[in-house]
């Protein structure tokens, strides 16, 4: 297991769901009602100083997981000062896609946020402006996620259906 | 400021739709201004009018049929993104170690033409768009010098689809070095010529000066990377802090802003250049001889006279286009440093031949994302060159 | 005071005839040969600046003619386009425009000498359309009277650019006329007339030449004659990629050439004003203005010796008319524009006080000289 696992561990204890490292990618999965203050913590303290968030997306496992773990929302976190990476996870379920909003962490969170929105339909709670960021406001379902058709008609787009 | 409005008793905001298709707004962007007279008081940022499903599409293919798409992601340096791709879907088969040594220089060679070609673009478009078309003409010149580079070592200028995984399509060609440095002997007239033309030009320094500025903490928490990030004061470049490819045997400098104006985006961007220049030269110095292929026709396909003549390879070149190279399950994130920032690919496997989640990490979106920030208070034609220097790229930005 | 005596009553047949030939031919060479033609000289002259080869497609029969055919299928674009204007427009002033800002650039012509005064068969031709003793006034009057065309253009339009645009325009045009005018006080007071054909006069002697008199006041004039014509890089009212066209955004077809005509004949008004105060005007370097007519009367005879000596004055005039055109479109190509506060500021905050300060020199100087 990786040094920053271990941290996260001893400090954090059961809010870490489960840690895994894989091609020197470290990964945390948190519980989601811990989320804002583990993010917070990793970015303030300093042995972490998590100052980047580099990426956020999600991931949608549909049948391959428990619809109550069906989302995966990720984060892809870098510090400067100690060049150092972590991905950090948090499971979304299926029929209730919230989780905290973490633009209050990182101002960089605001679109990317917004993006997952657009395409897993995961709504982040206490973002100032939660609307659909590449797709447009008529776009019916939310593309990414795996029961969407790829050959599906959207009303404003494509020829007739 | 509201209030200050309110006590003016003529003073009315102006509303301006700036794009999507609007001179300025290449790459199809829309600015949602309000305007004080030209002061911008309030401006967001619309972007995904050049939305392709990116991520979509790449699911519903095999792995190796993403490079395309990945092509069309930062298209004024393709090379990078099927570089950065590659790089992910090797990592995430553990076989980062055994690409050929050959490959990983020219690899490095292709990331950097690529960057030059970029920053070519970015400075001459920026150039024009503040009026001065001759430099601009210039540095187009050099562009297509530096993409004359790379279509004779894969055949196409703009979306070279040119790495494979676990190889190159195509070996350089002969004479490839001495070319190079004809190329590089033009471009360094070209590169003088602007510099004399602008960088202690007035004009232009007033206009990059103290425009778009944005400070290093800012710049940090807006996740900015690349030279953008560099031009605010931080010294942070993947090629440094984390070497990949060759960038851990070549001698090259980081160059560094103070301010995170326009004007230290462009300094930067002018010395990334020859930065460029040096690693290419001292990569076609280091070449070292051999495959470009990893030996291994589950992963990488054989040769065509071997397709035709051998059972096995042919079971193998069936396979890999139909099914698709067999990547193990797991996930990975790989960061490189393109043109513009940070681009990382994390891909999910879960198993089989076609990924479950190919995400790139798109460096524009972060600084698109701060355009709002970086421009308010300051005046209309500020937008101009701020928007040019964080050098949004439709393909990138929208996915 | 008005002068008026350019009209003289004896011989009224010949001086009308004099006076229809010289308008004839300004309009001419204004309309017939610099307004289509410049189009081609900017895009050969941008074209050799930046390494490429410039229009050369147009062609009949197989004949190019170096591009110059390209002059005739954009006038055949411009006239047969869709004259287009928007909903919402005020289509009386829409139309109105592009006429206020085409004309000031042709009369402003009227008072500047393109050539001395000349004895023929005993008729005294003055080469200049109209001899005004306020010369150079006049210049600025008419000339301001452009920006109301940019103006009302933006306003009729009913599009924010183009208003944005011709905001610019009145904002920026009114600091460089002031501007302008003070800068030329230095010239005035050296000459002693704003008179163009005395101005013209005073330099026969090639140290006489405006330049070597007023070298500050000439560095001034250009930036303020640049401003005045809306080029890069003082394009800001129309600066393309921030306003898309500025206050002829909204112009299409010959309405939208009056406009791209009125900025080229703007250009060669500046230029001939450029020749006229500073540059010698109609003259030869070293070579009086009774010199040349003597030595051609030498030649060929009193009047047709005159004729030749007028037909190489002209010549020379617009020579040197079309250096400085070359010369502001060099400058054109060559820098990047301005912002619109940038320009403001240094309308007034430098232009403006180093042209009072020329003025207070050349004072000081004038006085130390008498």
């Amino acid at each position: 297991m990786g040094r920053l696992i271990d941290l996260c561990k001893r400090k954090l204890g059961d809010t870490v769901l489960s840690a895994h490292e894989q091609h020197g990618d470290e990964t945390v999965v948190i519980r989601k009602d811990a989320l804002l203050t583990v993010l917070r913590w990793l970015r303030d303290d300093d042995a972490m100083k998590f100052d980047f968030m580099m990426d956020l997306t999600a991931v949608d496992y549909l049948g391959t997981r428990a619809r109550s773990e069906r989302f995966e929302v990720v984060y892809h976190l870098f510090s400067l000062k100690n060049n150092h990476r972590l991905r950090v996870k948090t499971l979304v379920a299926d029929d209730d896609p919230v989780t905290e909003s973490v633009v209050t962490v990182w101002v960089a969170a605001n679109w990317f946020e917004r993006e997952v929105w657009d395409m897993y339909g995961i709504i982040f709670k206490g973002h100032p402006n939660m609307k659909r960021i590449l797709l447009y406001e008529e776009f019916e379902g939310h593309p990414l996620r795996k029961d969407y058709n790829i050959r599906k008609r959207q009303p404003l787009i494509g020829p007739e259906n | 400021m509201e209030n200050r409005h309110q006590l003016d008793l003529n003073t009315e905001l102006m509303v301006l739709n700036m794009g999507p298709s609007h001179p300025a707004t290449h790459g199809t962007v829309r600015f949602f201004i309000k305007l004080d007279g030209e002061k911008i008081i309030h401006m967001e940022t619309e972007i995904g009018y050049l939305h392709r499903a990116f991520e979509k599409h790449c699911e519903d293919g095999t792995w190796s049929k993403a490079f395309p798409y990945t092509d069309r992601l930062n298209y004024n340096s393709a090379p990078q993104n099927n570089v950065a791709y590659a790089l992910a879907v090797e990592k995430l088969m553990g076989m980062a170690d055994k690409v050929p040594a050959r490959t990983v220089y020219i690899r490095t060679i292709m990331c950097e033409l690529s960057r030059m070609a970029d920053h070519y673009t970015n400075l001459g478009a920026a150039t024009l768009e503040l009026g001065a078309l001759t430099a601009f003409l210039y540095f187009v010149e050099a562009r297509e010098l530096t993409w004359d580079l790379i279509e004779s070592v894969c055949g196409a200028r703009l979306t070279s689809n040119y790495v494979r995984i676990g190889g190159l399509a195509s070996d350089l060609p002969e004479g490839f070095a001495g070319k190079v440095k004809e190329v590089f002997a033009k471009n360094r007239v070209f590169w003088d010529e602007f510099d004399k033309l602008l960088t202690k030009n007035r004009i232009f320094l007033d206009r990059m000066r103290d425009t778009g500025a944005i400070s290093r903490d800012d710049a940090i928490a807006y996740a900015f990377t690349g030279p953008c990030l560099r031009a605010a004061g931080v010294e942070y470049d993947v090629r440094k802090a984390s070497p990949y490819l060759a960038y851990g045997n070549v001698d090259f400098d980081i160059p560094v802003g103070t301010t995170g104006d326009n004007f230290d985006r462009y300094l930067v961007r002018m010395e990334e250049i020859r930065q460029s220049e040096r690693i290419i030269e001292q990569c076609l110095a280091q070449m070292p001889s051999g495959p470009i292929n990893i030996n291994d026709a589950a992963v990488r396909n054989p040769s065509k006279e071997e397709v035709k003549s051998n059972m096995a390879s042919m079971i193998f070149h069936f396979k890999n286009t139909i099914e698709g190279i067999q990547v193990p399950k797991g996930e990975v994130y790989v960061p490189t440093e393109g043109s513009n920032g940070e681009v990382g690919f994390y891909l999910v496997s879960q198993g089989g031949g076609k990924p479950w989640k190919c995400r790139v990490r798109p460096p524009c979106f972060a600084l698109t994302q701060a355009m709002g920030h970086m421009c308010k208070g300051s005046f209309l034609a500020d937008i101009i060159p701020t928007f040019d220097m964080i050098n949004l790229i439709g393909g990138e930005c929208d996915r | 005071m008005f002068d008026y005596t350019y009209l003289p009553a004896p011989n009224l047949i010949p001086s009308i005839v004099e006076m229809m030939l010289k308008i004839v031919f300004i309009f001419s060479m204004n309309m017939g040969v610099f307004a289509p033609l410049l189009g081609w000289v900017e895009r050969k002259q941008s074209a050799l600046m930046q390494d490429r080869i410039g229009a050369n497609r147009a062609e009949i029969f197989g004949f190019t003619v170096f591009g110059l055919l390209h002059t005739v299928t954009d006038a055949i674009k411009l006239l047969t386009k869709e004259d287009f204007i928007p909903r919402g427009a005020d289509r009386p002033l829409h139309y109105l425009a592009p006429f206020i800002a085409v004309v000031p650039s042709l009369v402003a012509f009227a008072v500047i000498p393109f050539g001395g005064k000349y004895m023929l068969w005993g008729h005294e031709v003055n080469l200049v359309i109209a001899d005004l003793n306020v010369g150079m006034l006049y210049v600025f009057a008419v000339a301001s009277l452009a920006t109301y065309g940019a103006v009302i253009a933006g306003w009729a339009s009913n599009n924010s650019w183009s208003m944005l645009g011709s905001m610019r325009v009145g904002a920026q045009m009114l600091s460089y006329e002031v501007a302008m005018g003070l800068t030329l006080v230095g010239i005035f007071m050296v000459y002693g007339s704003l008179q163009l054909t005395t101005i013209g006069m005073a330099q026969e002697n090639f140290f006489h030449w405006g330049i070597f008199l007023q070298p500050l006041g000439f560095i001034l004039f250009i930036a303020c004659a640049l401003a005045e014509n809306k080029r890069t890089p003082f394009d800001m009212p129309e600066a393309e990629s921030e306003l898309i066209a500025g206050y002829f955004t909204e112009y299409s077809g010959l309405k939208f050439a009056m406009f791209w005509m009125a900025e080229f004949l703007e250009m060669v008004t500046i230029a001939a004003v450029l020749v006229a105060l500073f540059f010698g005007g109609w003259h030869i370097p070293f070579i009086t203005h009774q010199g040349l007519i003597a030595a051609m009367g030498y030649l060929f005879g009193a009047n047709f010796g005159a004729i030749a000596a007028m037909i190489i004055h002209v010549a020379v005039f617009w020579l040197k008319v079309v250096v400085w055109i070359m010369i502001l479109m060099l400058i054109r190509w060559s820098l990047p524009r301005f912002r619109f506060d940038q320009v403001m500021k240094l309308g007034w905050k430098i232009v403006l006080p180093l042209a009072l300060a020329n003025i207070f020199i050349t004072g000081l100087v004038l006085l130390a000289v008498r």
